[in-house]
């Protein structure tokens, strides 16, 4: 039976203010992120240490990774509880959609400790 | 005209199938879809479907024509037949009792949730709750629902979720008891709300618009929703 608690927030509204900021923020970093290219034109290996070596992009970076997560995380639960039910796949529906829901957020959480060393690591 | 109908009988069919009928239009007329089934059931009286007032006003013949919910009573043939062929299947997503009939119940439970009348426990005045002509105006667009079902059932989450979204059929008389002057359980109203199915579920999609055979618009009222649990919040 599909229920609410393995949502991000057990809570619609909340879900949905989420899932909003989330876009913005990465909205905004995409646009800055396209916007750069386009003024820096072509850049090499240097100019992107250079440009992820400041504090504030380490820091909207991780905002455009945590925001990743979260929008990924309630966007692929509402798929996960649309598609993978009883009346589709029976008594094994419970069953799938765990699977289907760790292996996202096996996956998001992947993408967020991979983000981190890149920006951090050495 | 080919006519190409659902036929389930669960006591005779094991399986539901498409039965097709030749049917000669009268010359110079354009038949409502509504027409054209009693003229297939003077061919095969066993042939179900429902309907009762035959103007667009009781909401009991709510079927798929040519992929689109509507009204048979009030649908044109020629507005949907293509090509000199017309397909009518029972609404989507709902169980079907037999050909073109389907069991509301699921849509009705739906309906029940929202708890769909005035609820007012201050003291009754001595005649009536009066409401200004701008409280009453914003009603308008949301009373004249005659729940035929036909928007629930061409949403996707109300196919995918039945037993959790209200959908838009329930969500546009939510708003219409949430909008009223006169009600005072807005907060229990939209605390029965907020969990992440029974609204949120609407991806706004528009099919509710699309097919409300009374040009209404559930997904700006769920939009109105939204926002008073938004404000309601925050």
């Amino acid at each position: 039976m599909v229920t609410q608690v393995t949502s991000f927030s057990r809570n619609g509204l909340s879900d949905f203010i989420v899932q909003r900021a989330t876009a913005y923020i990465l909205a905004a970093y995409t646009v800055f992120l396209v916007g750069y290219l386009l003024i820096q034109g072509e850049m090499v290996y240097a100019d992107w240490q250079m440009l992820f070596s400041h504090t504030w992009m380490q820091i909207f970076t991780m905002l455009a990774l945590v925001s990743t997560c979260a929008h990924a995380w309630i966007g692929m639960w509402t798929i996960g509880t649309d598609y993978i039910r009883e009346h589709y796949f029976g008594q094994s529906a419970n069953g799938y959609r765990l699977i289907y829901q760790v292996i996202c957020i096996l996956t998001l959480a992947s993408y967020l400790f991979w983000g981190v060393k890149i920006l951090w690591g050495n | 005209m080919q006519v190409s109908v659902y036929r389930y009988d669960p006591d005779k069919d094991a399986a539901p199938y498409m039965q097709d009928f030749d049917i000669e239009l009268p010359a110079g007329k354009d038949l409502m879809v509504l027409d054209l089934l009693a003229l297939l059931k003077e061919r095969d009286e066993t042939v179900s479907y429902r309907r009762s007032c035959r103007e667009g006003v009781c909401g009991s013949d709510g079927v798929s024509m040519n992929g689109k919910n509507g009204l048979a009573c009030i649908t044109p043939v020629s507005e949907v037949a293509k090509g000199g062929k017309l397909t009518i299947k029972p609404l989507p997503g709902l169980p079907v009792i037999r050909d073109l009939v389907v069991d509301m119940e699921q849509f009705y439970a739906q309906y029940r949730k929202i708890e769909p009348y005035l609820i007012n426990n201050e003291v009754p005045p001595t005649r009536e709750r009066l409401q200004s002509p701008a409280e009453r105006e914003k009603l308008d667009g949301l009373y004249e629902c005659i729940l035929c079902a036909c928007c629930s059932t061409a949403c996707p989450s109300f196919w995918w979720n039945p037993d959790k979204f209200i959908g838009p059929a329930g969500l546009l008389q939510a708003y219409r008891f949430l909008a009223d002057s006169r009600d005072t359980a807005t907060e229990e109203r939209l605390a029965n709300l907020d969990d992440p199915f029974s609204v949120f579920r609407c991806r706004g999609i528009m099919n509710c618009v699309n097919v409300c055979p009374k040009g209404l618009n559930p997904t700006r009222a769920i939009g109105h929703i939204r926002n008073m649990l938004l404000k309601r919040a925050v």
